[in-house]
């Protein structure tokens, strides 16, 4: 029999890999220097944090998803992801949420700039879902596509090693499948893994995949193994708990803008910006200037903002989005509408964040289905 | 750099139970810069010297409760050229204004036993209601930070970054898991304003509200959730009605289901 360690994986193969040997995996990449993000049971959730090895990871749970509501549940089996995106996204560690850009301080006349000082870390992601991967794919156009690259992202991003885990379970305010994004995984990662019960079949997605898969052991995908993979993400095609008809979105949400259902979901929303917070895509950030006591020493800082506080907009003496129903709709209208004329793409990903870790629950699926249902209200009733 | 002449700095108190003066006292650290940058005119927590007016920054703790704190306050904003209520008493007329929603009468009749020597307002209220204000910081108590930023901002004439957002902004920021979407436990951060860092949601609680309404802050919506979710009336009554009772938005709220919780009682 030949043996199974002696094989060149290359992109697009297929693999069969026992689970215990994604430890071998994890080691292999922090032999590589690499600090490891993934999926870890935190404050009642399952997170993004630095694993070590695989019993950090949530193996034997999954969680339980609905509009304002999040909890864990134990599985009946010991799958190792289980589970739909929770409160954290990748963002955080590729665009920092609070992060120092320099200091100032004064020497005589003048004074000294002082920009950060430690090295960006390199991390890998483990476990990042298909809707995650379109979701880094449209902060790559947001911060590297255009003339001025953000060199925060840029520095994270370049050294990112990806492991794509593809769903084998929808939560229940997952709607990938609505909007093309998942559950199968897009190209971008450098291994992407699909759990069978019994094993992992790994597709290498790059020669940095394949070079690390060159330490692990593990034996060529069999058909049966390719057909159980297939089978898997139609199940979870089929089984999201959320749905979205895009059908000419952009063009139904423009031509309501008056619509009624903007003032209504604005009696309920609470203007907290949570919404965005965990919006793997939202983008937006403040920069704030320090300055001390003394006036010695400046520091600039920047910080995550949301476009539901009114400070977003304030120019010249007073915020231009005064309503909660302004500002709902310019987020809603962003992410599914003006995001295409931006940047070409969708600017939702279908993850349902939004409408689980809302604390009154709001939904966006709801909110466009009901505009939908009513289009024109507001355009027929004044004309 | 050398100012031309050191900005006189002025604490007051009014009904309050000190402890926003004592965040000033508490940044041992940085208070001697502050004494090298600011001259403390007034500051009878920490000194007896009493230096004159005009004050250049005036810091005031405490509610507007007796008729003399009228005259006082009115005073003190003659002699100040910049005003800063401190804390949730300065601000919104904190717990003590729990006695607004009774008549103070019965208090007084009950608590002392010659009551015709009390001089009291009907109402326990912010300095706003009497006087100007040219800032407000939030918290019961303030915080550190936000206190040596505000008074950064005053000496290097600029804005202070103090946020006027909800808590739920700095929690998200910081990581922590969502208590109310995660645990069911009743949170107050999404209408409440930052400037704790989300002190509570981080050690599993809900938000206090100790900060007082953010912005635009949507209480009704937030307790039509709770309610619908296991909560009562009375509950949200308790829930509302705490250092920030009287803010606007916080008292509406209050009132709007202590009259659910007693319909009768509703004029
Ligand atoms: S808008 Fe909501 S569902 Fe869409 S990507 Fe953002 S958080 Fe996910
Ligand atoms: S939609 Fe929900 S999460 Fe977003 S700002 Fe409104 S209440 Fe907050
Ligand atoms: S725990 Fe409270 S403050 Fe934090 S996000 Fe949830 S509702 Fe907001
Ligand atoms: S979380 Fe709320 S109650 Fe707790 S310290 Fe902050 S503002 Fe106060």
């Amino acid at each position: 029999m030949a043996d199974p360690e002696v094989r060149i994986p290359a992109p697009g193969s297929l693999w069969r890999m026992e689970k215990a040997q994604l430890q071998t995996l994890l080691e292999a990449l922090a032999q590589q220097g690499y600090t490891i993000i993934g999926p870890r049971i935190q404050e009642g959730a399952i997170v993004y944090d630095e694993i070590r090895q695989i019993s950090d990871l949530p193996i034997g749970w999954t969680d339980e998803q609905d509009g304002g509501y999040y909890r864990l549940k134990r599985r009946e089996d010991e799958a190792f992801f289980g589970y739909a995106v929770g409160p954290h996204s990748w963002k955080r560690f590729l665009h920092p949420p609070v992060f120092s850009l320099g200091q100032a301080r004064r020497n005589g006349q003048g004074f000294e700039w002082i920009p950060p000082a430690d090295p960006p870390p390199r991390y890998a992601f483990l476990g990042v879902r298909a809707c995650e991967l379109h979701a880094i794919a449209i902060l790559d156009r947001v911060f590297m596509g255009g003339p001025y690259v953000d060199p925060v992202y840029r520095a994270r991003r370049e050294a990112l090693f990806l492991i794509a885990v593809q769903c084998t379970t929808a939560g229940g305010t997952c709607f990938c499948a609505s909007m093309g994004t998942g559950p199968k995984a897009p190209p971008g990662a450098d291994l992407i893994l699909t759990e069978l019960p019994d094993a992992f079949v790994v597709e290498i997605g790059t020669e940095r995949g394949a070079a690390l898969m060159a330490g692990v052991p593990c034996t060529p995908a069999t058909e049966a193994d390719r057909a159980a993979v297939e089978a898997r993400l139609e199940e979870t095609a089929r089984s999201m708990g959320r749905q979205l008809d895009t059908a000419d979105l952009p063009a139904l949400l423009y031509r309501n803008l008056e619509h009624p259902r903007w003032e209504e979901v604005a009696q309920r929303c609470l203007t907290c910006g949570n919404c965005t917070m965990v919006c793997p895509t939202c983008f937006c950030f403040t920069i704030e200037d320090l300055s001390d006591l003394a006036g010695t020493r400046a520091e600039r800082v920047r910080r995550w903002d949301s476009c539901f506080t009114t400070a977003f907009t304030y120019t010249a003496g007073h915020p231009i989005r005064q309503s909660a129903k302004a500002r709902y709709r310019q987020w809603l209208t962003h992410k599914l509408a003006s995001w295409w004329d931006q940047f070409g793409t969708s600017g939702c990903v279908g993850c349902g964040r939004c409408i689980t870790w809302c604390p009154v629950g709001i939904d966006l699926t709801e909110e466009v289905r009901a505009i939908r249902e009513t289009d024109g209200a507001m355009a027929s009733e004044r004309r | 750099m050398a100012r031309r002449r050191k900005p006189k700095l002025a604490v007051w108190k009014f009904a309050s139970c000190d402890g926003c003066q004592l965040t000033l006292l508490d940044c041992e650290e940085e208070l001697l810069t502050l004494a090298g940058e600011v001259e403390i005119a007034y500051f009878l927590e920490a000194s007896r010297a009493v230096v004159r007016g005009p004050y250049d920054l005036s810091l005031v703790e405490g509610s507007i409760s007796t008729p003399e704190q009228v005259d006082q306050i009115r005073e003190i904003r003659r002699q100040s050229r910049f005003l800063v209520t401190i804390g949730a008493c300065a601000t919104a007329g904190g717990i003590q204004a729990l006695r607004n929603f009774a008549d103070v009468r019965g208090f007084l009749d009950l608590v002392y036993a010659r009551p015709e020597y009390i001089k009291t307002l009907e109402k326990s209220l912010p300095a706003s209601a009497y006087v100007p204000v040219d800032f407000e910081l939030r918290g019961c108590p303030i915080g550190k930070g936000p206190l040596l930023e505000l008074i950064s901002a005053f000496l290097n004439g600029r804005r202070p970054n103090i946020p006027n957002h909800s808590v739920c902004i700095e929690c998200k920021r910081r990581g922590i898991v969502c208590v109310m979407v995660a645990q069911g436990i009743p949170c107050l951060g999404p209408v409440t304003q930052a400037g704790c860092g989300a002190l509570c949601p981080a050690y599993r609680r809900g938000c206090y509200g100790c900060f007082g309404p953010m912005e635009t802050p949507n209480p009704a919506s937030l307790g039509d959730w709770l309610l619908a979710h296991g909560m009562t009336s009375p509950d949200l009554v308790r829930l509302f009605r705490t250092f920030n009772a009287y803010a606007p938005a916080f008292r509406e709220a209050g009132d709007r289901y202590a009259e659910a919780a007693n319909p009768d009682r509703s004029s």
